[in-house]
């Protein structure tokens, strides 16, 4: 019998962690990463809270930010070779011109 | 008491392999302790009962995302990044903001959350009781996440096509306009 | 293990034979002790470590690929319900009510052993392999899934004893209620296709065919850590033939139970066995008999031939079911 509070302060530590690495990486690749660390908290959030209140439909929401962040990160992937191959750098600090 | 100490280890792993995500200066370090994480994580889910939620956590998030994270990662061959000014000023002052942060949030959840405990396997979701809710009470949002991916794999492949095909292909309308 | 082993010395007298030539003849009779002496070799060749590779991927890739495909037989369940000294054990290691997914799920993370192998080796040679490997490998995965989708319909459960209790019994007698027999042999044929392209085997292996990309993303691998690679796959190969015999054979199932009581509980391992070792010999011969498919016709394969049918073997198997309920 864990407290399901163990559980949220585990789901904000690695929504922290996302944050943290969103603010602080320069390479885009490990921005993206960090987006995903964030999703995986929250998704700990809605299976733990779905045990609590024994309803099936958290565990049916998880599917879909799963689903979300497959097709996202497809898409931003995509982007970050588009931009590589345009500028030719990945860390985000030297993508702040329009012009090329 | 083994519910206790199984969280404990894999809550330690998850959290281990988020601050290795954060420490790492090579990208594809952190992309196989974000496994690690989503891996630990899928045994939490377990532990609640969503095997579920756990099984395709494996498959579909560390088995086929996080391959393509990997995927770019060498085919881009991103190397160690380097430190930047903007950077520097945001560890100065964020990483304390945010382990304060943390912490109050953390003090408050344990104290004041009024929520109960949960039991291992807590609430059972097997695939069949899950398929059910997907196509009777939630399909329209399943419609709705199959026409997502659909935009996504078009826009993924226009975007990651070669931009020579894209002009090659725009010149003989203009001949012929 | 040892089966993996046997699987390698099997695969070398009956390539050999295709081949018109003895396959091993010397070690042993008929070549028996080849594999030991395989296994001997591998164990004492000089364990070299490039200067150039990458250190801790480069040691830990070839054991992820033999850590998961190892992990992959625990849910497989060799034989019905065994009563030994008064003890009602099942034979499997464990029985999970979703068994189909973890094998699927084990396969998906085999795909990391192959990429960061051909990544750490630091070599573009290894690279490419490792790329296209790991590029094909995921694109079969998804053809793989779809067609056990149309089995699982049939069966109405996950865990792969329901699904070989399922196909219990006969039709008219005498043909046995196999998934095979029972509508699913498109999806048995769509299953055999992307089972060679997951294990990387002829037709489907370009990534580390010796005559293309030099040995592609075990380039840089020597002696025991090649051995791991090289176990890791022979391992693959015998769990897809496992879940090939449980999903679309019919498992354990055999012809009437006959002989004493002792013989009887064994009976069914034996027809597993059989059934894997069929299987197995499938494989076997397709590669020494078919020439193997370039890059780009082996992805065309899989999506715009697999993934359609895949797909429409599962809305008529969808289709058939429920208009027969």
């Amino acid at each position: 019998m864990v407290p399901l509070s163990y559980y949220l302060v585990l789901s904000g530590i690695l929504f922290a962690c996302g944050v943290t690495g969103f603010l602080i990486k320069r390479n885009i690749i490990t921005i993206f990463m960090s987006i995903e660390l964030m999703l995986n908290g929250v998704n700990l959030s809605f299976v733990a809270f779905a045990a609590q209140w024994h309803a099936l439909s958290g565990q049916v929401f998880v599917f879909f930010v799963m689903v979300v962040a497959a097709a996202e990160s497809a898409v931003g992937l995509a982007i970050i070779i588009a931009v590589y191959r345009t500028r030719g750098t990945l860390n985000v600090d030297q993508v702040d011109l329009l012009k090329l | 008491m083994l519910h206790l100490i199984v969280f404990s280890v894999f809550g330690l792993v998850c959290v281990a392999g988020a601050i290795n995500l954060l420490v790492q200066r090579h990208p594809i370090n952190s992309a196989l302790s974000l496994v690690v994480v989503m891996g630990s994580l899928a045994v939490e889910y377990l532990l609640l009962g969503a095997e579920f939620v756990a099984a395709v956590q494996v498959i579909v998030y560390a088995g086929a995302i996080m391959v393509l994270f990997v995927f770019v990662i060498m085919l881009l061959n991103a190397g160690v990044e380097d430190r930047t000014k903007g950077s520097r000023v945001a560890m100065l002052f964020g990483i304390p903001g945010v382990l304060i942060g943390s912490v109050l949030v953390a003090w408050v959840l344990l104290q004041h959350s009024g929520t109960g405990s949960v039991a291992v396997g807590a609430l059972p979701g097997p695939p069949k009781v899950i398929g059910w809710l997907l196509f009777h009470d939630f399909l329209l949002p399943f419609e709705v996440t199959s026409v997502l991916v659909l935009i996504a794999i078009m826009g993924a492949v226009v975007l990651a096509s070669h931009p020579a095909e894209m002009q090659q292909s725009a010149q003989p309308d203009e001949r012929e306009g | 293990m040892t089966a993996v082993a046997y699987t390698v010395w099997l695969e070398r007298k009956v390539v050999g034979h295709i081949q018109n030539r003895w396959g091993p003849t010397r070690v042993g009779p008929f070549g028996l002790l080849q594999p030991l002496a395989d296994g001997i070799k591998f164990i004492f060749k000089e364990d070299l470590l490039p200067p150039h590779v990458f250190k801790p991927l480069f040691i830990a890739a070839p054991m992820i690929a033999l850590i998961f495909a190892l992990t992959s037989i625990s849910v497989i369940p060799i034989g019905n319900w065994v009563t030994v000294f008064g003890i009602h054990t099942p034979l499997e290691i464990t029985d999970v009510n979703i068994g189909l997914l973890i094998v699927l799920g084990v396969t998906s993370l085999g795909v990391y052993g192959v990429a960061l192998a051909g990544w750490s080796s630091n070599s573009k040679y290894s690279l490419l392999g490792g790329l296209r490997a790991s590029a094909q490998m995921v694109s079969y995965e998804i053809s793989l899934g779809l067609s056990l989708v149309g089995v699982l319909i049939l069966a109405g459960s996950f865990s792969l004893r329901d699904i070989v209790d399922a196909q219990g019994g006969t039709f008219w007698g005498f043909i046995p209620r196999w998934n095979i027999f029972q509508g699913q042999i498109v999806a048995f044929f769509i299953y055999l296709m992307a089972a060679y392209a997951e294990t990387n085997r002829v037709p489907f292996d370009l990534p580390e065919a010796e005559t293309e990309l030099v040995a592609g993303y075990h380039t840089e691998y020597s002696a025991m850590k090649f051995a791991m690679f090289f176990m890791a796959e022979y391992a693959n190969m015998i769990t897809v033939a496992c879940l090939a015999t449980l999903l679309f054979l019919g498992g354990w199932h055999g012809p009437h139970r006959f002989g004493p009581p002792f013989v009887q509980a064994i009976l069914p391992i034996f027809w597993f066995v059989l059934k894997v070792f069929a299987f197995l010999f499938l494989y076997i011969w397709v590669r020494g008999t078919l020439p193997r498919f370039r890059y780009d016709q082996l992805m065309a394969f899989g999506w715009k031939f697999l993934l359609p049918l895949a797909i429409a073997n599962l809305v008529i198997t969808a289709l058939i079911v429920a208009l027969r309920a």
